[in-house]
């Protein structure tokens, strides 16, 4: 459901118009639009926003741990639309077991490397992704860094 | 071969083509700028496949920030692009001071413009000097260096630090701009249409470099629009995109300003580009010099901003203010916000999260050198293996801005 506050932004009202079940929430803060999307819908809302609503750029993706909140992971994707000079938050959240979400490499190519950096630091997995490895860390790390419950120091061994 | 490095290209596993080989460029080659490291696949001369490693730099900044508080956190910024430290130090006081809804006085605005538009030219000089001492113009880069000297002395003189300045500091600047600061900036100004003129002398009709650099590196904005790229590059393709025109921020809409392009969209174009780029800012450097507007350096929020020594000394209030920000830091709203800068390498955005304390919840940065950089593989493969140095050079990465 789209909250009462968003009728008057024209993408927030076209993501609904669109699929209705895919808005789960939304806000409009320091003149910023964030729309929550179900994680299901996430592909299929970024192609009918690039395709049909300009917003041909990914700028980015990435990911908040709210542990030990329940459900843990945001997963956040920063859109830009050129031709509108307009730019939108899309948010999913997922729940600390398994968490899993469809990759939007379908949508944009250059999604590639930032969902395997939140593969990498946050232990997210994205569904058919062409080549989901670590990208910062080393291939054998044990342990995702950017989570909550992981260490800020370590020791020496 | 253990399992953890599974064969990267078909050429080490079974279905080896006799005619194939894989070169392995960097970690350590000086011309990957840094610590890229690049899979070639070559066929001969062409390259069939690219495959860019990166991580090598990756120094865990997103995951300091958490632990830092606010105003400490300016000094991590610096590290991330380290050839345009004040860029960074610029995009994180925005975007945390649009949490606090701070406003900034004109004078503090107007210095950061200057600084900033100096970074550009001093990354720009970076990347001229040693794209050119790639493609083998030495020169050039004695050059470039010769005047980056001069703006680090500037930066010296404002921060003490020729690099890592932390100059910007959430509420305004870190110190009051030093004295004879108009003489050395202006000095440098009157100077240096001058020396990139000289600049263009050794190289924009020079054949070698003409042969080098004209049509090398294509990409089309479709696929750079698709991989994430932005800056100069997209500039070079003729896409009129500048966040400092596009989003203006920190009063960018008061300067009178041209968004340089190029429809060549190679190598030689963003070559274009980028030099257009620094005429540009040293018009914009001229502007905020001619027309600082006095008053005061620093917001006038006494829960943010340090109070000045003299008061502190002699006000109960102040020192009290003095003392939690030290010990404790602010706190800053809760809440999310995107701050997007035009870094001289493009798209540089803060996404910052705050809960409420005195730390930020979690800070994810969008550099402009990981979008870039994605789009090697597309813009090498298919071309020969002596254009990939300058294809990477045009590119103008900087391995502490991918790796974070």
């Amino acid at each position: 459901m789209l909250p009462d506050n968003l009728r008057e932004q024209a993408v927030a009202l076209a993501v609904e118009a669109f699929d209705a079940e895919a808005v789960k929430g939304g806000k409009y803060d320091r003149n910023e639009l964030t729309l929550e999307i179900a994680p299901v819908k996430i592909a299929s809302v970024c192609g009918f926003l690039k395709y049909d609503q300009t917003f041909v750029r990914l700028s980015t993706v990435t990911a908040v741990d709210r542990f030990p909140a329940e459900p843990r992971f945001e997963v956040v994707y920063h859109l830009h639309s050129i031709e509108h000079n307009e730019r939108i938050r899309l948010k999913c959240r997922l729940a600390a077991e398994n968490p899993v979400i469809e990759s939007v490499t379908s949508v944009w190519r250059g999604a590639d490397w930032y969902e395997r950096e939140v593969f990498d630091l946050f232990g997210i997995s994205f569904s058919n992704h062409p080549d989901l490895r670590r990208i910062m860390m080393p291939d054998d790390w044990e342990g995702h860094p950017l989570r909550k419950d992981y260490p800020i120091t370590g020791s020496r061994v | 071969m253990s399992d953890l490095h599974p064969p990267l290209t078909e050429v080490e596993g079974e279905k080896a083509t006799p005619r194939r080989l894989v070169l392995n460029m960097g970690p350590q080659h000086p011309s990957t700028h840094g610590v890229l490291r690049l899979l070639i696949e070559l066929d001969g001369e062409t390259v069939v496949k690219c495959q860019p490693d990166i991580g090598f730099l990756h120094t865990g900044i997103e995951k300091e920030f958490e632990v830092k508080t606010y105003q400490q956190a300016v000094t991590l910024t610096d590290r991330v692009d380290y050839l345009a430290p004040l860029s960074n130090n610029l995009g994180w006081c925005l975007a945390v001071e649009k949490l606090l809804a701070l406003e900034i006085p004109p004078q503090a605005q107007w210095m950061r413009v200057l600084l900033t538009e100096m970074t550009r030219l001093n990354s720009h000089l970076v990347w001229l000097g040693t794209h050119a001492l790639d493609i083998g113009a030495m020169s050039v880069f004695l050059y470039c260096f010769r005047e980056r000297e001069d703006i680090l002395r500037i930066f010296e003189m404002f921060s003490g630090q020729r690099m890592m300045t932390s100059y910007f500091r959430i509420g305004g600047l870190a110190l009051e701009p030093p004295r004879g600061w108009q003489t050395a900036v202006k000095k440098f100004i009157d100077e240096f249409p001058s020396r990139i003129d000289e600049y263009e002398n050794l190289l924009t009709n020079n054949p070698i470099w003409l042969g080098r650099t004209q049509g090398v590196g294509f990409i089309s904005i479709e696929d750079m629009l698709d991989l994430g790229v932005t800056g100069p590059m997209l500039r070079a393709a003729g896409l009129k995109i500048d966040a400092r025109k596009d989003q203006p921020y920190t009063s960018y809409e008061k300067f009178d300003f041209e968004v340089p392009t190029s429809d060549r969209n190679d190598v030689f174009g963003r070559y274009q580009v980028r030099v257009e780029e620094m005429r540009q800012s040293t018009k914009i450097i001229r502007q905020a010099l001619e027309g600082m507007p006095p008053g005061p350096w620093k917001a006038d929020a006494p829960h943010v901003v340090l109070p000045d020594r003299e008061k502190m000394k002699t006000q109960m209030e102040a020192l009290i203010y003095h003392f939690k920000i030290v010990t404790e830091g602010f706190r800053v709203p809760e809440g999310e916000v995107f701050q997007v800068i035009e870094s001289p390498r493009g798209e540089l955005g803060f996404y910052v999260v705050s809960d409420g304390t005195t730390t930020p919840y979690r800070v994810h940065m969008r550099t402009p050198s990981f979008g870039n950089l994605q789009a090697t593989s597309k813009m090498v493969e298919g071309t020969l293996i002596a254009d990939v140095i300058a294809s990477i050079g045009s590119m103008d990465f900087v391995l502490g801005d991918t790796d974070r």
